[in-house]
């Protein structure tokens, strides 16, 4: 085991899903053809003024108390002044020194143990635009619908210690996050991003080492990867006796390693000042109580309730909540009158697996929560067996069509029918006197045997817990 | 008499009696322009067409019955080039923005425009607001119409000659640290600063943004307070312009100063002020005081350093506010760049004059990390310091009088190789914008050499009202605001 021990903070952004822009009336909404959401405003024309959005001062506020923030009383906006060609103004409007909310945490559970994380700070600012630089004629072309989309930066303490940790505190993030509903969270269209500080220290020294920052991490895993290998990095300048240089570095997919981006000589001096076109912002007791209560339930309080109410174990709960949408699926399931454990077994084995097998998004998925509802009742009255089940599942999954209908179509309702199965049993039992010898001569496997003949010739449908009982008494009337 | 030596009054008398029409306004106005800008040079760009065409707008709606008209109907106007125009063209006198026509108007254009004005031309300037001769115009210096060997003052000295020359009927400049009231002291002209918030920036091209603030400029106070009762009011798009009632600024004229208490600061009467400018504000006070007023002199203790924290704070936020000017969007684009560091410096270069490029570079060095406290937030320290100097006086007076300028125009060329030389002679205005109140130069006599001399008169904030009675009442007993330049045709 190394001596090292790492120390991780992360920066954390999410794109808020306000109407309009953070400072001026364009639409926020992704995907429309490059420069259609602009106006002087956002291209920072000549004269132009910002003037604040209140529903993404509420939304930040929101995502604050949320992640148990303390919310600023008074608040203001400054500006971060870099020449680049995505940000018009050649300022971003952010806050430096007094954040919407501070001094929060958040619980995250890493090998069955919760620990607390602290958050910092929480502020709001505006997004950049976006540079694409094209293959033809070395030219860099600017798209600024991204510009002025409201944003939230939400700093952790120095308390991640693995990047294991730093992976489930991501998670919790977002699920908190997505909770509240007023970000997308999406990681892959760019509405959440996460850099990384880092850096090791001998355990038991209490002075933080020199840290790096770790940029362009676009998914979890790559977060985790990334400094997976910059632990390893660091450990091994450390070990063979280097220093560490302040820097900032870039995650390398493709070669799936960190490379310099740039020193900490190069490092911008932002010149932040308060923004005088903005006036300065109070934020009352009322304002505050008036946001918290439109913050839902949040993930950790539905996970005490799955585990009080419907006896789920910490960990399925867990798997779970860390999704709104299979949390809220859940719910709606639950409320057509299923059993809850059947429930949470079919999302988190089977439903989960279809996903990932076949790469898919929750969001792909057509089949109903009444539809899901519906199968489990079809089990538990023994309409279907729980093998057949499984086929059901799959087209529900992918068709959405009502389980009942797939059960007729494919004529998959169990057989139940005790005289009929009788009868299958009574003629396997005839036509296989070896396995029958097997039987009385002690082999209980051979019982197993018998089942296996009852379902092939029902192909599958006959009704399991009767087939046993059946298998049983004629064999032990023998 | 000229057509825009008239009261706004008589002219709308004559409108309406059909005795004149918005076109024969608008032709005069161009026509003064034509005939003898090239003298004073205060105009940049006439929008001949489109104000010919508003014009005959307005005057199909003048033969209509029951028409209402606007506080300004018919009256051509001169807006300072930093002032953005719909589809006129808007460069602040800089270089960089020589060819950008705006695609949408400003607050302050969309208002007089509202009240039925017409915007002829847009006029000269020191580049982007900074300087106060004109002599920093991108294009060519303004010059003053008393005597064109000497400067008009600035930054709105294009806006000040204008009026003198009686281009217009009103004009609108821009004060950041007394760029309206300089230039209209300058030019024996009115110029109005009101309260910072009592109008709206939308459409200003900031040049610092927390002491930019739009106002008149006209040839007598009845004239601003019309314009003024035009242009004021709260703005959705600016967050910083005051939800305050906008009184009914023309019935503040009562002529009635009986009572009122002036302030005199002993900081900006006595040394460093010139004995005529001095003399006759002195003689000001004595009118004033024949008029029922009674006025001491009082202390601005801080008023030594207001003039480094304004070219701080300003330069600090002009560094910022003129960042935008990169040459990717619009503006100068240089074609001998390389690369996008190449582009900027090279367009930024281009584009920008030797005045503009100084306080950048000031503003930079302010901010920056490691300097900030001991500049930019000292000099927020001395803001706070300067606002309580100003409080402590109005807890006792109504109105704060001193000159507008330490001395009178001073000849072109003369301070524009000691920038400091010529900060210093700002001692009078800045205090006022640090502040955020309305403040007035009103011509209050001439020198020996013919230039006018301006009075200044500062008011508590939002009483605009009480500046605008005291500059009235003092203007009717004084009648200076009667007097043109010989040339100007009568």
């Amino acid at each position: 085991m190394s001596k090292y021990e790492t120390v991780i903070g992360l920066e954390v952004h999410a794109e808020l899903s306000t109407n309009s822009k953070i400072f001026c009336g364009c639409p926020t909404e992704f995907g429309a053809p490059p420069n259609t959401h602009t106006c002087p405003i956002c291209l920072g024309h000549p004269g132009v003024l910002p003037v604040t959005n209140k529903q993404a001062v509420e939304f930040a506020m929101k995502a604050a108390l949320a992640l148990n923030c303390e919310i600023s009383r008074e608040t203001k906006f400054d500006r971060k002044n870099y020449f680049y060609p995505d940000s018009p103004k050649a300022y971003q409007i952010s806050q430096y020194d007094q954040p919407i909310g501070y001094n929060g945490w958040i619980d995250i559970e890493v090998n069955g143990e919760t620990k607390r994380i602290g958050i910092t700070r929480l502020h709001l600012e505006e997004d950049a635009g976006k540079l694409t630089h094209s293959d033809f004629g070395g030219e860099s072309l600017v798209d600024f619908n991204r510009v002025g989309v409201p944003l939230v930066e939400i700093v952790s303490e120095p308390d991640i210690r693995t990047p294991e940790e730093a992976r489930a505190y991501l998670e919790k993030l977002k699920a908190i996050i997505q909770y509240t509903e007023v970000s997308d969270v999406r990681m892959e269209q760019g509405s959440l991003r996460c850099d990384a500080n880092v850096s090791i220290r001998p355990y038991g020294q209490e002075a933080f080492g020199t840290k790096t920052e770790l940029k362009n991490m676009n998914s979890f895993r790559n977060v985790q990867m990334g400094l997976e290998y910059e632990v390893l990095r660091q450990t091994e300048v450390v070990s063979s006796g280097g220093t560490i240089v302040q820097e900032t570095r870039r995650w390398d997919e493709a070669n799936k390693k960190t490379i310099t981006m740039r020193s900490k000589e190069e490092a911008h001096d932002y010149r932040y000042f308060p923004d005088p076109d903005l006036v300065r912002m109070q934020i009352s007791e009322e304002w505050i109580e008036a946001v918290r209560a439109t913050i839902p339930e949040l993930p950790d309080a539905r996970k005490a309730r799955y585990v009080n109410e419907y006896g789920l174990s910490q960990a399925d709960a867990e798997v779970i909540t860390i999704s709104k949408e299979t949390a809220d699926f859940f719910d709606e399931t639950v409320k057509t009158g299923a059993d809850a454990k059947a429930v949470a077994n079919w999302l988190m084995v089977d439903l989960l697996a279809h996903l990932n097998a076949n790469n898919l998004a929750f969001a792909d998925v057509k089949m109903t929560a009444q539809g899901l509802g519906d199968m489990i009742k079809l089990i538990a009255d023994g309409t279907i067996s729980s093998k057949i089940a499984k086929t059901v599942f799959k087209e529900m999954v992918e068709t959405g069509k009502e389980p009942k209908k797939i059960v007729e179509e494919k004529g998959l309702v169990q057989i139940s029918d005790e005289g009929a199965l009788r009868q299958i049993v009574v003629d396997a039992v005839n036509s296989n006197p070896q396995a029958v010898a097997d039987y009385k001569a002690g082999n209980e496997k051979a019982a197993a045997f018998f089942v296996g003949q009852v379902m092939k010739q029902t192909k599958g449908k006959a009704n399991p817990p009767m087939v046993n009982k059946l298998i049983q008494e004629v064999l032990s009337s023998l | 008499m000229s057509l825009f030596d008239k009261r706004l009054s008589e002219i709308h008398s004559a409108l309406r009696a059909k005795e004149l029409s918005v076109t024969d306004l608008v032709q005069a106005s161009i026509a003064s322009i034509k005939e003898h800008d090239d003298k004073i040079k205060s105009v940049l760009h006439v929008d001949e067409e489109g104000a010919l065409a508003h014009a005959r707008q307005l005057d199909e709606r003048l033969v209509k019955e029951n028409e209402e008209l606007g506080l300004l109907f018919g009256m051509p106007a001169g807006l300072k080039d930093n002032l953005i125009t719909k589809d006129i063209r808007t460069t602040c006198a800089s270089k960089f923005l020589a060819n950008y026509d705006p695609v949408h108007d400003g607050t302050a254009s969309k208002k007089v425009k509202e009240a039925d004005a017409v915007i002829v031309a847009k006029l000269n300037m020191d580049e982007f607001a900074m300087g106060g001769s004109n002599e920093n115009s991108g294009f060519f210096p303004a010059k003053n119409p008393w005597n064109t060997d000497y400067v008009p003052g600035g930054s709105s000295g294009g806006s000040a000659a204008a009026m003198a020359a009686r281009h217009f009927y009103f004009t609108l400049g821009s004060d950041t640290g007394g760029s309206i009231r300089q230039p209209a002291a300058f030019c024996g002209v009115v110029g109005l600063k009101p309260t910072y918030g009592r109008v709206s920036r939308f459409g200003l091209v900031a040049f610092a943004s927390s002491l930019d603030q739009i106002g008149p400029v006209t040839k007598n106070v009845e004239d601003a307070a019309y314009v003024l009762q035009a242009i004021a009011g709260h703005d959705e798009f600016d967050s910083t312009s005051a939800n305050v009632e906008v009184p009914n600024y023309l019935s503040a004229l009562t002529g009635d100063v009986k009572g009122l208490r002036i302030g005199v600061p002993k900081e900006l009467i006595g040394e460093g002020i010139d004995t005529e400018v001095r003399e006759a504000v002195l003689a000001a006070l004595k009118q004033l005081e024949s008029l029922g007023a009674t006025w001491s002199e009082v202390s601005m203790p801080h008023t030594e350093y207001a003039v480094p924290a304004y070219y701080l704070l300003s330069s600090s936020e002009a560094s910022s506010n003129l960042a935008r000017f990169d040459g990717v969007r619009y503006g100068v684009r240089a074609d001998n760049a390389s690369n996008l560091i190449e582009l900027y410096k090279e367009s930024r270069s281009q584009g920008f004059g030797p005045e503009v490029k100084r306080r950048i570079m000031l503003g930079t060095y302010a901010l920056s990390s490691g300097y900030y406290d001991a500049y930019y937030k000292k000099a927020q320290q001395v803001r706070t310091l300067i606002i309580q100097d100003f409080t402590n006086i109005f807890a006792d007076f109504d109105v704060i009088l001193h000159p507008t300028t330490p001395s009178t125009a001073f000849k072109i060329g003369e301070n524009a190789n000691d920038p400091v030389k010529m900060y210093l002679e700002d001692i009078c205005t800045v205090p006022v914008n640090l502040a955020g109140l309305p403040a007035i130069s009103v011509p209050c006599g001439f020198s020996q050499n013919g230039l006018p001399i301006g009075l200044q008169i500062v008011g508590r904030a939002f009483d605009e009202s009480t500046v605008l009675r005291v500059a009235h009442a003092y203007e009717q007993a004084a009648g200076y605001s009667q007097r043109k330049p010989e040339w100007v045709r009568g």
